[in-house]
């Protein structure tokens, strides 16, 4: 029963998986992530991502408060944090969030303010997006683990 | 925003309109001065008035002096007749006067009486035509009165014929001509003119002449001319006194002057024309008229005066002559000025008529051209726009194809998952279309611009038939791929879009074609290889002909045997193109390095296929965008039609030209050429490593026998099984295969002897003894003890009942499914070879990262990085391969760790850090150690300055890849570079680099 599960968690994984890369939601770059997963650090990428998380969202939180502020002009900062929102995100393979930042730097680098709004949401949207499914993902491969080791001893 | 982006892209039109509108417009001199047309041509015509009255005027002039001319020459040959005719007369009357001296006086008695005198005159009166009549007067003075009146018996009278009375002397007429036998006795020297005459004369001795009155008789105007007679011969110096006494008589006689010109000028031409009068202008105030009227009228504007000399000295004549009419208005002056006039009026005007001309079609140009340019605007705005909103659409799209995807993922009904499948579908094929669209108007816009990195053409050729091979095997169709050898390995261009375009041409072909073959093709386009080798022809041959006759009535050399549209592909020029690369081994040192000559390759790229064809109608139209053979194209077969225009454009982008033969319901073969650079050798080996790593080098060296009727099908399985590096042969039949296998194996041995045995399906069902023949190869292998060669079967698509006879025919090892990919049949040889072989991939790729990890192991590493997210995950990568790991946020935390002495083997250090970059960092560390270094060569002289040195590896981490940004880090003193986010090649490689050799110094 278990053991079915389990495939069946698997499956759903990698059904998950294979959306999230076709929407380019993810990229290659999550599988290598995942390759340096081993048993010396088993939490590796929930780790990595669950750091991504909290340094997005202080990102997110700078940006906005830096462009809703009427007088604003510190375009350069704003440049520092998208470089860094750029890297970490091209680190852990989330492509959208990442071209979405590409862009954002762009209408940064033209001072366009509309650009950024727009961007910012834009952002926003596609990090909510990405931090959903990278939970759903994380979720799953719980679930197929504690299946999976539910099935090892019945196994041995 | 995307009418915002419309609206200032609007603006930007038409700011370039008016540029180019400005820059464009170039004023010629007849548009420049187009106002002052008008103005040109009055000009024109007033100064061609102006010159057509100077023309009349000086013809005028002309020929007024020509009329000038004819007078004064008229007039004074008519003077000289006057004058001569004159003279002959005075001549004649002077010889009478000596007659009567002679005759008169000398002789005593007087010889002449008044009868003889008056005979004589009469018969020589022809000789003084001018004269009416001569007359002789004697001199009586008072004295002698008497005695003269008794002797002639009349008295003397005077002119009114009265007795005369009484006066100094007389001189009463004695002889007379008849025509004025009248004036017999009376004296002359009664009348006022002849008196002055007769004391003029007898004073001079010469012929006087009165000035002119009215004479006696005729009331013709007339003068008397008077010569005196003298009683002895005198000489001729006598002065006046003595010549009066000297004088014995007169002899005068009278000019009819009027009639004697009205004579002449009777005689002469021209007479009407002109109008004659002479004066005798001795008193000139008052010029006495002799001939004319005073008063008549005539051309008084021209006259011409001619002197006269009728031999008096004292008196002075003078004719003057005018024209009767006044000069005729000059005609051909007139005409010819009018005449001149209109044509230059004409000319004026057709010059006029020309600028208006120009002016207008200049105009019209101008015009024309401000169309165009707004024209070409909306194009580039057409296109803008798609790129725009198809952007647009393509964002909203993908959202709902992930709905859908998330929706098919969830519990549905049968029914509903049907619905959302088809609206998967339809969505996907739209988001393609919007993809093509967006290509097409990219490359309108001008704004697709190709990549140049080194790929693998083959590869790439591979992936693309591997899409395809699904729909192809299902179809029946066979699919192959053929890559001439002298294509190298790795060049330079844009994979992607090479990739989509064979897509495009192949998902074309497969689309439609449903039988025969779709036959993709690369060589080099310089291609110009006339010769070929007979020998090798037969060598690969063998007795083909006879099979091709053998196997099917209609039977073509091509890959399935089906016809195909263009010839070129069949094996007839397939083979020298085969034959090429057998020489090239010959002299591939040669080659190499003609190879290298040249910067870039063009290629010919030809897919053919055996589908319906296009059209003949429809064939000129093929690459045009949206079009397609007709509607009943889309309807059978789906599609927009835009694919090939793109392909076009990007064939054209490449810097290649595409072109097609095609035969209605013989097939297609679209044939495009395309340039790319060559991969220069250091880039080469670099990228050749991430790229061809599919390809095993298991297989190197191994033998096959490749058994197939079809040349131009084996010449392809052939290049799939070169590139594993297996050394091919062929054979066209299983008999043929086994006799030769056969010796091999006897005469020379297990060297020779193949390891693997491919059949095509086709070869071994048409073989009639096919499974016989199989039997024997398979019973003399067995016969040798190590190793029998696998035989495998080629297929492109097979039923069960097939495969089963298969099995039982002997192919017990596998069968290969087409289309061949080099991949796939290293894969299935693999298996077949057995576990030794399959171990070996898997081998190479342990081999790699176990060297990472064994250069990296017990390493310690800082990774520098103001990302916390790219540090751990550095740091994990980096933990993973053994070494140990320490980071640090920023570039100021990294000097501070780095302070020497310190125990770190390598730096990965992140450029892009606010406060100090990776740049300044890594500067600051170099100078740290340099400074390190002097100190330590100062102190330790004798320690080896090599181990000594401080000098640790940094590897810049860069998410952007650009050359540039490779020579800062380099200059700045790192020493080499990680691209961002880690991949295990890369790292590998970057690591290589140093540690390599690090590694031996340090040990």
């Amino acid at each position: 029963m278990l053991g079915l599960d389990a495939d069946r968690l698997r499956a759903d994984l990698n059904r998950l998986l294979a959306f999230l890369f076709h929407q380019g939601i993810l990229d290659e770059q999550y599988l290598q992530l995942q390759q340096l997963q081993d048993e010396s650090s088993p939490n590796f990428v929930s780790e990595v991502v669950n750091i991504y998380f909290h340094e997005s969202e202080k990102l997110l939180r700078n940006l906005r408060s830096s462009l809703m502020d009427r007088e604003f002009s510190d375009y350069d900062k704003m440049g520092i944090h998208l470089n860094q929102f750029i890297g970490s995100s091209s680190s852990i393979g989330a492509k959208r969030v990442r071209n979405v930042c590409v862009a954002f730097r762009a209408a940064s680098d033209q001072y366009n303010r509309a650009g950024c709004l727009r961007a910012l949401e834009l952002l926003e949207h596609e990090y909510c997006i990405l931090k959903n499914k990278l939970h759903e993902l994380f979720q799953i491969e719980q679930q197929r683990l504690l299946a999976a080791g539910v099935r090892y001893p019945m196994l041995n | 925003m995307g009418l915002k982006l419309q609206q200032s892209y609007h603006h930007s039109v038409t700011v370039k309109v008016n540029e180019q509108m400005g820059t464009k417009r170039g004023y010629t001199f007849i548009q420049a001065n187009r106002a002052w047309l008008p103005k040109f041509l009055l000009l024109w015509v007033m100064v061609m008035a102006f010159l057509s009255t100077w023309i009349y005027k000086k013809m005028d002039a002309d020929n007024k002096v020509r009329r000038k001319e004819v007078l004064s020459s008229m007039c004074d040959q008519r003077a000289r007749m006057l004058q001569d005719q004159f003279s002959v007369s005075v001549n004649h009357v002077h010889a009478l006067a000596i007659l009567v001296s002679t005759f008169h006086y000398y002789k005593d008695p007087s010889a002449i009486d008044q009868e003889t005198f008056a005979e004589y005159t009469a018969r020589t009166a022809f000789e003084r035509p001018l004269l009416s009549g001569v007359a002789y007067a004697e001199r009586v003075v008072y004295s002698e009165r008497e005695k003269f009146e008794r002797q002639h018996g009349w008295t003397i009278k005077t002119m009114k014929r009265e007795p005369s009375p009484i006066r100094d002397e007389y001189a009463p007429v004695i002889f007379s001509q008849e025509t004025v036998s009248y004036i017999e006795s009376l004296d002359m020297m009664s009348g006022e003119e002849d008196r002055e005459n007769i004391l003029r004369a007898r004073a001079t001795g010469k012929a006087v002449l009165t000035s002119p009155f009215r004479l006696l008789g005729s009331h013709h105007l007339g003068v008397v001319l008077t010569f005196p007679v003298y009683k002895s011969k005198l000489p001729p110096s006598l002065t006046e006194q003595e010549r009066i006494e000297a004088t014995a008589g007169y002899l005068g006689g009278a000019f009819d002057v009027e009639s004697l010109v009205e004579n002449l000028l009777g005689q002469l031409a021209g007479n009407q024309a002109i109008l004659v009068n002479v004066y005798d202008i001795t008193n000139s105030s008052d010029h006495l008229i002799m001939y004319g009227h005073q008063n008549q009228d005539g051309d008084l504007a021209l006259l011409h005066e001619s002197k006269l000399d009728f031999g008096d000295p004292f008196r002075k004549h003078q004719m003057i002559c005018r024209y009767h009419q006044k000069a005729p208005t000059s005609w051909t002056a007139l005409t010819t000025a009018f005449l001149f006039f209109v044509i230059c009026l004409l000319v004026g005007y057709i010059l006029y008529g020309a600028a208006i001309h120009i002016v207008k079609v200049e105009d019209d140009f101008h015009e024309m051209e401000e169309l165009k340019v707004r024209a070409e605007a909306a194009d580039v705005a057409k296109s803008q726009f798609l790129a725009t909103v198809s952007h647009e659409i393509r964002t909203p799209m993908n959202g709902i194809l992930g709905m859908l995807a998330l929706l098919l993922d969830t519990d549905l009904s049968s029914t509903q998952r049907d619905y959302a499948q088809t609206a998967q579908v339809c969505g996907k094929a739209l988001i393609t279309l919007i993809n093509e669209v967006l290509d097409r108007a990219k490359i309108e816009a001008g704004k697709l611009e190709l990549e140049t990195v080194p790929f693998d053409l083959r590869s790439i050729l591979d992936d693309v038939l591997s899409l395809f091979s699904e729909k192809s095997r299902n179809k029946g169709v066979e699919l192959a791929v053929f890559v001439s050898d002298k294509v190298p390995e790795m060049v330079m261009g844009d994979p992607g879009r090479f990739r989509q375009i064979i897509t495009n041409l192949v998902g074309n072909s497969v689309k439609f074609t449903e039988r025969g073959h779709i036959f993709v093709k690369v060589h080099l386009a310089e291609n110009p290889k006339p010769t070929e080798d007979p020998k090798a022809e037969t060598c690969l041959n063998g007795g083909s002909d006879e099979d091709a006759l053998v196997s099917g009535a209609r039977q073509f050399k091509t890959l399935s045997g089906y016809e195909a549209a263009d010839e070129r592909n069949s094996w007839d020029s397939f083979k020298h193109l085969v034959a090429d690369e057998e020489l090239r081994y010959d002299s591939s040192v040669k080659m190499k390095a003609a190879d290298e000559a040249s910067q870039s390759v063009t290629l010919m790229v030809s897919v053919e296929d055996t589908g319906i064809g296009i059209p003949l109608i429809a064939q000129d139209r093929v690459f045009m965008p949206f079009m397609q053979a007709d509607s009943s194209t889309s309807r059978n077969y789906g599609g927009t039609g835009i694919g090939l225009s793109i392909t076009k454009c990007l064939v054209e982008l490449m810097g290649g030209h595409i072109s097609f033969i095609s035969r209605p319901q013989v097939g297609s073969t679209f044939s495009f050429t395309t340039v790319f650079g060559r991969c220069k050798r250091a880039s080469f080996s670099d990228t050749k490593k991430p790229n061809a790593e599919d390809l095993p080098s298991g297989f190197r060296g191994l033998k096959a026998v490749v058994v197939d009727g079809k040349p131009v099908r084996a010449a392809v399985t052939r290049y799939h099984l070169k590139r594993l590096g297996i050394l091919v042969e062929f054979a066209n039949s299983v008999k043929i295969a086994a006799s030769a296998c056969g010796k091999n194996g006897s005469s020379c041995g297990s060297k020779t002897q193949p390891d693997m045995v491919l059949v095509e399906k086709d070869s071994w069902l048409s073989g009639e003894d096919g499974g016989l023949s199989l039997r024997t190869l398979d019973r003399q292998q067995n016969g040798h003890v190590f190793k029998s060669p696998k035989m495998i079967l080629l297929a492109t698509n097979i039923t069960n009942a097939e495969l089963e006879k298969a099995k039982a025919a002997g192919f017990a090892d596998t069968t290969i499914m087409k289309p061949l990919r080099a991949s796939m049949v290293a894969a299935c040889l693999q298996q077949v070879l057995g576990t030794g072989k399959k171990r070996q991939p898997g081998r190479g790729m342990l081999n790699g990262s176990s060297v990472l990890g064994s250069l990296l192991c017990g390493k310690k590493i800082l990774v520098v990085d103001d990302n916390m997210v790219n540090r751990r995950v550095a740091a994990g990568a980096l933990k993973k391969f053994g070494a140990a790991v320490e980071c640090a946020e920023s570039g100021k935390a990294a000097l501070k760790l780095l302070q020497l002495p310190h125990s770190f083997d390598a730096c990965f250090m992140d450029i892009q850090m606010p406060e100090m970059d990776g740049f300044e960092a890594t500067r600051r560390i170099r100078m740290m150690e340099s400074q390190a270094n002097e100190q330590m060569n100062g102190v330790t002289e004798e320690g080896s300055i090599r181990t000594g040195e401080w000098h640790i590896p940094i590897l810049a981490m860069t998410a952007d890849v650009i050359h540039a940004t490779y020579d800062e880090c380099l200059k700045c003193g790192m020493d080499g570079y990680v691209s961002k986010p880690f991949e295990e090649e890369n790292l590998y490689l970057a690591v290589a680099k140093f540690f390599k050799t690090k590694p031996i110094s340090d040990s």
